[in-house]
């Protein structure tokens, strides 16, 4: 709890604007990987928020995002698009408030199931909808450009790391670091356990549908299935996990080389994505259980060091 | 006259077919220690459940300075000023043993801001012995001060009750003579306790007054001296069907 908070904050301030230099440097494939390592950093970030410190396993993510997604679809003929940004927080975040106050009570494998099912039910939900007004996507015609987006992504993850680093700080930090060590203990030290947990899980559910609202312009055109894709959750999780949840900057550690090998694998096994998926969620659970931050503090205790 | 802190009324628990605590009035005044004592699974540990929130009691009311409390989740519970220890300790793994006293301090019945509750989780540390230890991991602790840390937090909330469920349980002579001083101080600072205990020594030298209970029961309510020589307690603890 040693105070060196100028120090933190202006590391922070240095790496983001050097990875907002990206675009200069290369508008091509390496933006737009660059595109897919702002959005996984922000929704694992945002995801380990809330999962890092409660232990519970959310499969939300891809609900969320979806959710997100439609907002731009549907408002952009309608609004402005900046309108459109804080629309989909509220939005999601209001998602994640009637779900997390209905499931947090759940023991956490019904959390886990109940997450999962909401994507898919929401997803069945819009295409029902869109089945009814007699189409099955809808267009989303921008003038974004593709390093537009990346800027505004980049952007929203300075914003995930302030949330988190101010709520580490915060009493509200200290609660959840309580609650993931013993729940018990916490509601008989006068926590408020529910509430802690709902508040964390709509800071995660507003930022996810953000990035959702910002991706969407993308995609051009949008359909349930894209928008609602339940591996992005999965993803998401596997991410954070490969990580590690215990810092904040854990999961971008598990971001960047995943999505290299995301890459690799959609390139060369476009149709065995999901069993690979599913092969490495194993290797990391059973190798790295506490993804990289925890292994670099066993290496840190081996040596000596300070932890 | 004295002031009931907590009152106990027909306060009654069922777990399925099984009567755990049965019908249990007891009334606990301000600065009294009370002893709730009884053979093994005779209901002490779910009395003091039922009192902090840990479980809602099936009947019965319980209430804290005349105002109810039963039926409250326990963090609420917690704030009116109900702090207590577990019969197997419980700690925050991940904490420092600083740390693990602020929780209590942070978010208990008096509620400080961080800097405030840092220096009053200090002195809470030095009150139960444990100043020199403070930056410690709480795995680096023998188990007597896996225990004082366990009471410092519940301190650290400034209750107006503190349950301690078999505080000095698992401790050698000389730990429990230490154990049983510490308790003493509390005591003497005028702290209203209920303590849950099977040492006799601990029973008869800190307690005001005792209730025994056996199956769920109260059976008898009066100073140590009057309850360990009922006869009926005495049959409790020895079992029915003895000769
Ligand atoms: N959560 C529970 N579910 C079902 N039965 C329970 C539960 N908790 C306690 N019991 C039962 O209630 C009875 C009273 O248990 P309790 O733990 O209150 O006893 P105790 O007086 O604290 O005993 P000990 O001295 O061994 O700690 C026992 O028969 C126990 O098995
Ligand atoms: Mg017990």
């Amino acid at each position: 709890m040693t105070p060196n908070y100028g120090k933190e904050l202006s590391a922070g301030a240095v790496l983001l604007i050097i990875a907002a230099l990206l675009p200069f440097a290369s508008d091509g494939y390496m933006l737009s990987i660059g595109v897919s390592i702002a959005m996984y950093t922000v929704l694992a970030t945002s995801w380990a928020l809330f999962s890092g410190p409660t232990h519970y396993i959310s499969l939300a993510t891809a609900a969320f995002f979806g959710v997100g997604t439609y907002v731009t679809g549907a408002g952009i003929d309608l609004l402005p698009y900046w309108v459109l940004l804080p629309l989909a927080a509220l939005v999601g975040g209001v998602l994640a408030a009637v779900v997390g106050l209905a499931t947090l009570r759940l023991s956490g494998v019904y959390f886990v199931i109940f997450t999962l099912g909401l994507a898919e039910m929401i997803r069945q939900c819009v295409t029902w909808f869109q089945n009814q007004q007699g189409h099955k996507g809808t267009y989303v015609l921008t003038d974004l450009t593709e390093a537009h987006i990346y800027w505004q992504l980049v952007g929203l993850a300075a914003l995930v790391y302030l949330i988190g680093w101010l709520i580490q700080h915060s009493r509200l930090g200290f609660a959840l670091r309580i609650i993931g060590d013993d729940e018990q203990v916490a509601a008989h030290s006068g926590i408020n356990t529910s509430l802690s947990k709902v508040a964390l899980f709509i800071v995660s559910g507003a930022v996810a549908a953000v990035v959702g609202a910002i991706i969407a312009p993308r995609y051009v055109y949008i359909e349930p299935a894209i928008a609602f894709n339940p591996m992005l959750s999965f993803q998401v999780v596997i991410m954070a996990l490969l990580g590690g949840t215990g810092r904040l900057w854990g999961p971008l550690v598990g971001v960047i080389p995943f999505t290299f090998l995301w890459e690799v694998i959609s390139a060369s096994f476009p149709n065995q994505t999901t069993l690979l998926l599913g092969l490495s969620f194993l290797i990391i659970v059973y190798l790295l259980p506490k993804g990289f931050v925890g292994l670099l503090q066993k290496i840190r205790a081996k040596t000596g060091g300070f932890a | 006259m004295s002031v009931n802190v907590l009152s106990l009324r027909g306060a009654t628990k069922r777990f399925g077919g099984l009567v755990a605590v049965d019908h249990i009035d007891f009334d606990v005044t301000e600065h009294q220690v009370m002893g709730l004592i009884g053979p093994n699974g005779s209901g002490k540990s779910t009395t003091l459940n039922l009192i902090s929130g840990a479980l809602t009691p099936t009947a019965g009311s319980i209430s804290l300075r005349g105002a109810r409390i039963s039926g409250l989740p326990a963090q609420d519970i917690a704030r009116k000023g109900v702090a207590r220890t577990f019969q197997l300790v419980r700690l925050l793994a991940s904490m420092s043993v600083l740390e693990n006293v602020m929780a209590g301090a942070m978010f208990g019945h008096r509620r400080r801001g961080r800097h405030d509750a840092e220096h009053h989780a200090m002195e809470m540390l030095e009150k139960v012995g444990l100043g020199h230890v403070s930056h410690a991991p709480v795995g680096a602790l023998t188990y007597i001060d896996t225990k004082r840390l366990e009471l410092a937090r519940a301190l650290a909330s400034d209750p107006q009750v503190l349950l301690l469920d078999e505080w000095l349980a698992g401790l050698n002579p000389t730990e429990l003579e230490e154990g049983i001083s510490l308790i003493k101080r509390l005591r003497d600072e005028g702290r209203t306790i209920v303590l849950v205990e099977h040492v006799m020594d601990a029973i008869r030298s800190l307690c005001d007054n005792c209730v025994v209970m056996s199956s769920g029961k109260k059976i008898a309510e009066g100073t140590p001296e009057q309850v360990l020589s009922d006869p009926e307690v005495i049959r409790a603890y020895l079992g029915d069907d003895d000769a």
